[in-house]
């Protein structure tokens, strides 16, 4: 997956109300067969999104045509359950670059945050406003500052702050990798190797 | 300065903290399996870049493979392909892999503590979120995305934050007929599927420490369950015991040496942690789940709380208020790597000898490795399961996650000795009730929801 950084992102957003979005959900087990990061947005919500014979579900909100945008956002606890890293690729594969939610499970967050899929964590009052506006005019506009670690909703003129450690910030905006710095402290590593066994 | 369990072992593992930001945590073991690994690989691959430490990884294959013929080559394709992409990589990259047909391949959560590759005072992961289980054991384990698992493979290392820390202590004899799944279903309920999130987990008190190995695995592989992102209990002489003179447990001088170094990993009196919580062993009973994730469990004799989420209770087409046991099952599935050990197999073979499984249920007992199959097989388990007409199939992780072919047909019920109870996670439309081998065993005989504690 072509990787890239994140800086500010203005857009529409897609509300997805459901809280304890677990990733089974998101991702269901049966598609995890694939060997390659790519392809996994076609069944993103699978079995929210499609019925048994392959034809979309009517009332789940990404096959309705209102709603579009690089920003998800979910009701609280969203991510938990399986360590699937495909979860974040397939949200990242149909488009997303942002998760808003509430609450976020650990190993999702840092899943997507290995993916440059930036995981926003907002109060519940600013989520339930966000699900609001978005109600009221799907083409509402939200801004994610990554630099200023703010978020906007600019229809009810409410923005917030949201936290990041500082390093993963870094990463996220000049596109760097954990990894990237893992392999230049290799030396380092053996090292450590060394003096522990 | 006092240091809890997972503070010592997490210091020695540091290798450098960045300011303001993670540490850079050095891996121990590295397990992984069909499913979170292949694109790792190609990762590493594409990057120019060989595995850094192939002898600290070992690799099953578990989450995709068939339970009945392992023999013949997997039917579906996809299936195939991965099974097949680990053995290739696992051969290029010089990793041991205990592969389809290996007398030593299971679920990797079972085959790691069964074959003394999981030791106390280790760090370990898995491209799995159930790698909590080797916390038993006094390691740090916890599961890891697969962008993860490649940097494990380049660099043996973590770039990691420090959780929060709590403490959960149980206290006081266990009820009869409630077993460690009771406790761990009970400890979800009490504090939601998502009450520990961001912490990692220490079970202390009298009731965890009188457990066997085997149950203590079953309670820290259901931590992811409520959020956290590992749980551990302190090594002590039951540990030592299981571990000692398994395959790949220190032998000799050797073990003399880390023996003295695991008496060490226990919490400080003074030690600190974010949060306690303490429970009276006394009022568990056996535990069921009724909705969509393991949170929402109440004991089998209860009903199904007033407060339930409604969309969970039409998924699972249950009522609020209404009493959950006497509720007709149609499949039983005795398997995964929260319960699937021989010990696990044994409880049930025990409580089933000489009765009959219901008309009305199908039961599948899916051992969680070769070597629990075997073990089954010498005590003569199999032909008890046999006789009571249950369904005794090959290791995997089978209907846990429902990857593989073993699916809950849409709308059945199905009670499992399992961790989750996802929408569809035991296949589309699929209704799972958790509960213990007990209580499983219970459903399996008389064909519904039964308080155990009837029986025995």
């Amino acid at each position: 997956m072509s990787k890239k950084s994140i800086n500010k992102i203005t857009s529409t957003a897609v509300p997805l109300r459901e809280e304890n979005v677990d990733t089974d959900q998101i991702i269901p087990a049966r598609f995890l067969k694939a060997t390659s990061r790519e392809g996994f947005g076609e069944n993103l919500f699978r079995d929210w999104r499609y019925n048994s014979d392959g034809s979309p579900k009517k009332d789940f909100v990404l096959n309705n045509p209102t709603y579009s945008g690089r920003i998800l956002v979910a009701g609280k606890n969203f991510g938990c359950g399986s360590s699937r890293e495909h979860a974040a690729w397939a949200i990242k594969d149909a488009g997303f670059d942002v998760v808003v939610s509430s609450f976020f499970a650990d190993i999702f967050k840092n899943n997507a945050l290995n993916n440059f899929l930036l995981p926003v964590t907002v109060s519940e009052e600013f989520l339930q406003g966000l699900f609001t506006t978005i109600q009221k005019d799907p083409k509402a506009m939200i801004t994610v500052d990554l630099e200023a670690q703010t978020i906007s909703n600019d229809a009810a003129g409410r923005t917030e702050k949201f936290e990041i450690n500082n390093y993963k910030k870094t990463c996220l905006l000049n596109g760097y990798d954990d990894i990237d710095y893992l392999l230049s402290i290799r030396s380092e590593i053996t090292t450590f190797e060394k003096a522990h066994t | 300065m006092a240091k809890t369990l997972f503070e010592k072992i997490w210091d020695r593992h540091v290798v450098k903290t960045i300011e303001g930001g993670p540490s850079v945590l050095y891996i121990d073991k590295h397990l992984i399996h069909e499913v979170t690994s292949p694109q790792a690989f190609k990762g590493i691959e594409n990057r120019g870049l060989e595995v850094f430490r192939p002898h600290q990884i070992v690799a099953t294959a578990d989450h995709n493979v068939p339970t009945i013929h392992q023999e013949l080559p997997i039917k579906e394709e996809l299936s195939r392909v991965q099974v097949q992409k680990l053995v290739e990589n696992c051969k290029r990259h010089h990793i041991e892999l205990y592969g389809l047909g290996h007398p030593y391949q299971g679920i990797v959560h079972v085959i790691g503590p069964e074959l003394g590759i999981t030791q106390p005072g280790m760090t370990i992961v898995c491209g799995d979120s159930h790698t909590s289980t080797h916390g038993a054991f006094g390691s740090i384990a916890f599961g890891i995305g697969t962008s993860e698992v490649e940097m494990v493979m380049a660099t043996q290392c973590l770039m990691q934050s420090k959780p929060k820390l709590m403490r959960i202590n149980v206290e006081g004899p266990l009820g009869k007929g409630v077993v460690s799944k009771d406790i761990i279903l009970y400890i979800i309920a009490k504090i939601s599927a998502s009450g520990a999130t961001g912490y990692f987990v220490e079970y202390a008190g009298s009731a965890i420490r009188n457990l066997s190995m085997e149950a203590r695995m079953t309670i820290c592989n259901m931590s992811i369950e409520m959020g956290a992102r590992g749980g551990m209990i302190a090594p002590d002489e039951t540990t030592f015991e299981y571990v000692k003179g398994r395959e790949f447990a220190p032998k000799g001088a050797e073990w003399d040496r880390k023996l003295a170094e695991w008496k060490e990993l226990y919490s400080d009196k003074d030690a600190k942690f974010d949060l306690e919580i303490n429970i009276d062993a006394a009022g568990i009973e056996p535990m069921i789940t009724y909705g969509t994730n393991p949170g929402m469990g109440v004991s089998v004799g209860g009903r199904i709380p007033t407060s339930a989420d409604p969309k969970a209770l039409t998924y699972m087409g249950l009522q609020a208020g209404t009493a959950i046991k006497g509720k007709k099952v149609d499949y039983v599935f005795i398997g995964s790597c929260t319960n699937s050990r021989i010990e696990d197999l044994r409880q049930v073979a025990s409580f089933v000898k000489g009765k009959k499984k219901a008309d009305n249920v199908e039961v599948w007992v899916v051992p969680g490795s070769k070597q629990v199959e075997q073990q089954a097989i010498k005590e003569g388990i199999d032909k008890v399961f046999e006789a009571a007409g249950f369904n005794l199939r090959q290791p995997g992780c089978s209907a846990c996650l429902a990857m593989n072919e073993d699916k809950i047909p849409a709308g059945k019920y199905c009670i499992s000795t399992s961790n989750r109870n996802f929408e569809g996670r035991q296949g589309p439309n699929a209704r799972t009730l958790l509960a213990s081998p007990l209580t499983a065993a219970a459903a399996a005989i008389t064909g519904e929801v039964a308080d155990i504690r009837e029986f025995i």
